[in-house]
Order: C-alpha cells, then structure tokens, then sequence
C-alpha cells in the first residue's frame, strides 16, 4: 500500500523535472490546474499516464486521460490511490 | 451547385441511411433527421432576418447539433463562422465581432464568458440560439422547440446560393497578434469536393473519421465528402481526439474506412494506439495533411496498418488541399526524408516564383503559387493583406501565394523546403510565432519576446519563448503558462520558456532570431 503523501510527492517531482525544469517547487501546489491552464499539454498527459502506470503498477482508462481526473496533483493522487485499493 | 444542395439530394435518395455518429457519445442522425432539422435552424435564422450575405456563428462542442448548426446556416443563404470551443473566449468573440456576424448558436456553458466578452468590444449584441448542451441532435430541437413556443418559425425556403456566395469563414493564426478570417465560397469549396470524388472514390457504404475540429479546414472534406455520396461521417469530439487509445477504439468499433487528420495524431497512434490489440481491417484510404510526417512515425503506422492507401495532402487554409502524393505500398528502409508534397490538383495550376515574383526555373527553390476554383476570395476586411497575398500578375489569374518553398522536380511532383516567414504547424494547426509574441507582451513583467519554433522528436515541433524581463523577479512558469492560457488555443502555448537580462540583436538592432534558433 502506498500511502497518499508518497504518491503526491513522486507525481510533484516527476512533473517538475520533466515538464517544468526550474521551476520553483513552491509554485506547484495539490490544487495548481495542469491540463486546463495549458502547463501539461496532450503529448505531456500521455507521458504522465505512462509514468504513472509504471510507477504505481496500475492501468489508466482511456477516458481517465483527461483534465477532469488529472488536472491537479490532487485529483492524480486521488485516482492512483483508488486504483491501489487506498 | 452549393454544399447544402449535397445534403439535399441525400435526403431524397438516402433518407434512412446514417448521415452522422458521435463516436463516443453515441448520438447518430439520419438524413431525413439531418434534413428535418436544419430546415427548422433556417426557419429560426429566418425570423432574426438572416439571408443571402450574412454571418452566422456557431460557438459549439463537435456534435450532431453543430452539423445541424452548419447545414442550417447554409441553407438560410448565410455563410458560417465556426470557433474553437477549447479556446478562450476572449478570442472567440473577436473573431464574432470581427466579422460581424447576424446572429450566433452557442451551448449555455460558453455563453457568460462570451457575452462578456463581446461587451467588451462593444456594438450591439447579435441575437444568440442557446443550447442547454449538445449531443444527439436532442438539444437543437429543444431549443427550437422553446423559441417556437413562444413565437412560431414560418417555414421559409431554403436559398439557393450563388457560387460565389460566401460558404464560410476560418479564422488562422494572424502575425499581427489577431486572427484573420479566410473566405471561402461554395464554388471554392464544391471544386475541392468534386476533386476528392475523382481521386478518392467514396461509395455509399463508407464510413469517414471527422477528426479534425469544424474551424480547421480539414473538416470540409471530413463533413461534404461523405454527404455527397450518401456515407456516414463519425464526429470525433474534442475530449477524445488527442487520446491514441480512444481513436484507436473508434476506428475499431465504427468500422471507419476513411480517415483523414494531421500526422500528428497519426504519430501518437502509431506510438500508443495498441494498434494490434484493435481492428483496423475496414480501413481502406488513410489521408494526412497539415504539417511534415516524420518518416520514422509515418513507417511505422504502416508497417502496423499496411491494407490501406496513403496520401499526403498538403495545402493553406486559402486554397485547401492544392497539392497530393500517393506514399508508395513499400516505405524502403533507408528512406529518411520526408514524403514530397506531390504534384498539382487536377483542377488547379501551381507555378513557383522567387522573391520578385519571376517563375524559376524547375529545380530551384522558390514560392509556390496556386490559382484556380480552389483559391480564397480574401481575408475578411483586410484589403490590404488580401492584395499582398496574390502574386501582382496580368495574366487575369489569382495566383495566391502560400508561403511555402518548394522545389519542382523532374516529373512534376514538389518538395516542401520551408517557409517564406514565420508560420510554423504544430498539430497540424498554424501558429503564427509573432501572435505568441504579441500575446506575451501583453504581460505586464515581460520587457522583450521572441519565440522560435524547434524540432522535436516527439511532437513535430516545440515552441520556445525567450524572455527578458522588467525587472529581476521572474514570473514563475506555471504563471506563464497559465497567463498564456487566458489568451491563446492550448496548441500555441510555448512548449518552454528561456530567460535573458537582454535579447541578442542584429546589427540594426533587431532580435536576433537566427542566433536564438541556433541556441536550440
């Protein structure tokens, strides 16, 4: 079982060194919009349904893949923890 | 011949076959249902006093409603102004205003922000037809229904349009920071219609992808082609259109026999589609246009799916598709280059000239010029830039000038080089770089802006902004981007952002856009 900070942490630190290299960490927050404010594009979406498949071992439905289940750290984090049995 | 008189005699000779599906939202119409309902939609544009010669905006979610919306408006004789739906409003209602339209179809989820925002323009507000929401055709009629109670539609008469009527007006990416509209006739868009009859041979039983949205100039031959030949077209709604896996289920489960959108997603297919976990076996004719195939995505999608014919399609918004190349069965291994552009539609000529306007000779470089039934009537309301966009010739023909820089080879087919200026495509969609610029100054940290364009592996090309800012507190990126966001589509959001305390310049003090490219 993972427990929810871990998973937060792991999705916060992927998204930041891939998609926003120096960013500050502070600016990224459980509740900062990703895909409707355009700082995940559909290309990033893809890759971070791939990460997340293979960091947590859990399979992401097509309609899944989209801002309404992972358009902030929070909502990611609640749908890797629903499909970990969390 | 107008576009609208396609659905007319599909009416009469197909009326219970299936006209349009939405792939995942499983509303389907037939064509007397097709029929039935936009005459109700010219009805109602009758009342606000459409005719012959207006505007008509759609601001819509892909959907039964918006054909409905787009067949409706023909037939009222008025010409149609679709907007991206994902985009802001803000640029929406420019574009509504821009071309003043007489009225305008929008779903209620848009309509405060829109309202808004066309206030903010100023001007009177145009009579809107609301939607509760869209899917099935369902909400058109209640629409309908409600104006109807409170004031009957007479039933009017379907116009029928000159060829030279304008059919509708696409709004692309303007260098000046605001789009611009092209239009296009009936005559325009029928010639390229019969054209793809004659090369692609659509039958009754087949069954097209709409992939692309209705403000992208691929969906004209997505929607009229099938409708002319009493096939079925499959509404690929925005929320599923960039998911590889989702198409790659639709394509399966709709039997499509003909697909048609940008390499791009045609790339993503390929790459995350599990193509072999799907059935592709009805798909006989695959059609990309928009931007360059990288070789390496185009191979593999065929070696995946190798029943079908391939085309690349290649033409500006201004003239649709003017060029096309048949890729051949076998892709050889060591071929790294891109596909050429092919040779001339056979209801068009080309010519390519250099910078003075003066024909090259063949196997040089130069601008490719089409003139034809093809070519736009201009850019709404801007004379000047319509002027600069044809070659100043005496030979009575309009020859536009795309832009692009081709080299004709011995057998009559072009090869795409470059382009003439700073338009680039990403998805397929054109960005003009200096609209990302002028979108960027408009931020209130940001004292210079230059965007390049770069290649990239994955998705074609990356945008990359350069920055110098007022001050040395930098604005963190997820502000950018989000600011960005508020002002342009998603696709032209800058990829990354680099900061400078000064932009290099030119000996004459301009941005030095060359060295910025070579910093990758």
């Amino acid at each position: 079982m993972q427990n929810p900070s871990d998973i937060e942490q792991k999705v916060k630190a992927y998204i930041l060194n891939e998609f926003l290299p120096g960013e500050d960490p502070a600016q990224l927050t459980n509740t900062t919009p990703l895909i409707t404010a355009g700082v995940l594009d559909s290309i990033a979406t893809l890759k971070l349904v791939g990460f997340l498949e293979q960091e947590f071992s859990i399979s992401v439905e097509a309609h899944e893949a989209d801002s309404e289940h992972l358009d902030t750290i929070e909502r990611i984090v609640q749908l890797v923890a629903s499909k970990k049995g969390n | 011949m107008s576009l609208h008189a396609y659905l007319e005699s599909g009416v009469r000779n197909r009326g219970n076959h299936c006209a349009v599906v939405e792939a995942t939202e499983g509303g389907r119409l037939d064509y007397s249902a097709l029929g039935r309902l936009s005459d109700r939609l010219r009805d109602r544009l009758a009342v606000l006093n459409v005719g012959r010669g207006d505007r008509v905006g759609f601001y819509l979610r892909k959907s039964a409603e918006s054909v409905i919306s787009i067949f409706g408006i023909l037939k009222s004789g008025a010409a149609y102004v679709p907007v991206d739906p994902t985009a802001p409003a803000s640029r929406n209602a420019y574009i509504h205003n821009n071309c003043g339209v007489k009225a305008v179809i929008i779903e209620e989820r848009f309509l405060g922000n829109y309202r808004q925002e066309l206030e903010t323009l100023g001007g009177a507000l145009p009579p809107m037809i609301v939607l509760d929401s869209v899917g099935g055709g369902s909400h058109m009629q209640s629409a309908l229904d409600r104006l109807d109670s409170q004031s009957p539609a007479p039933a009017s008469t379907t116009v029928d349009s000159a060829p030279d009527d304008l059919a509708y007006i696409l709004y692309t990416s303007g260098s000046t920071g605001k789009p611009k509209g092209v239009m296009l006739s009936h005559r325009n868009a029928v010639s390229f219609v019969d054209w793809c009859s004659g090369v692609f041979e659509p039958k009754p039983d087949d069954i097209f992808s709409s992939h692309a949205p209705f403000h992208f100039d691929l969906s004209i031959l997505d929607i009229y082609v099938p409708l002319k030949h009493g096939a079925t077209l499959v509404l690929i709604g925005e929320s599923v259109s960039k998911e590889p896996l989702a198409l790659s289920k639709i394509i399966s489960q709709h039997h499509i026999t003909v697909w048609y959108s940008a390499p791009s997603i045609l790339s993503l297919i390929a790459q995350f589609g599990k193509i072999a976990e799907h059935d592709f076996s009805a798909l006989r004719t695959v059609l990309f246009a928009g931007e360059v195939f990288p070789i390496v995505h185009l191979r593999s999608f065929k070696n995946q799916v190798p029943k079908p014919r391939y085309f690349n399609l290649y033409g500006p918004t201004e003239t649709n598709v003017c060029t096309y190349h048949e890729i051949p069965q076998v892709i050889p291994d060591d071929r790294a280059d891109p596909f050429p552009i092919g040779k001339v539609c056979e209801n068009l000529e080309a010519v390519v000239v250099d910078t003075d306007g003066s024909v090259v000779a063949r196997g040089a470089e130069g601008e490719l010029c089409i003139a034809g039934p093809n070519v736009m009537q201009g850019y709404w309301a801007m004379p000047e830039q319509t002027a600069k966009g044809f070659l100043a010739t005496t030979d009575g023909k309009r020859w536009y000038k795309t832009g692009d820089i081709v080299v004709e080879e011995t057998d009559g087919v072009y090869r795409y080089v470059g382009r003439r200026d700073r338009m680039v495509k990403k998805r397929g969609y054109r960005v003009e770089l200096g609209e990302i610029e002028a979108s960027l100054y408009r931020h209130a940290a940001i004292r210079e802006a230059a965007v390049v364009a770069l290649p990239d592996e994955s998705a074609g090309v990356k945008i990359k902004a350069h920055l110098s800012l007022r001050d040395a507190k930098r604005p963190s990126l997820i502000e950018l981007k989000t600011f960005c966001s508020k002002h342009l589509p998603l696709y032209m959001i800058p990829d990354v952002f680099t900061f400078h305390e000064t932009l290099p310049k030119t000996s004459t003090d301009k941005i030095d856009y060359q060295s910025l490219q070579r910093l990758g």
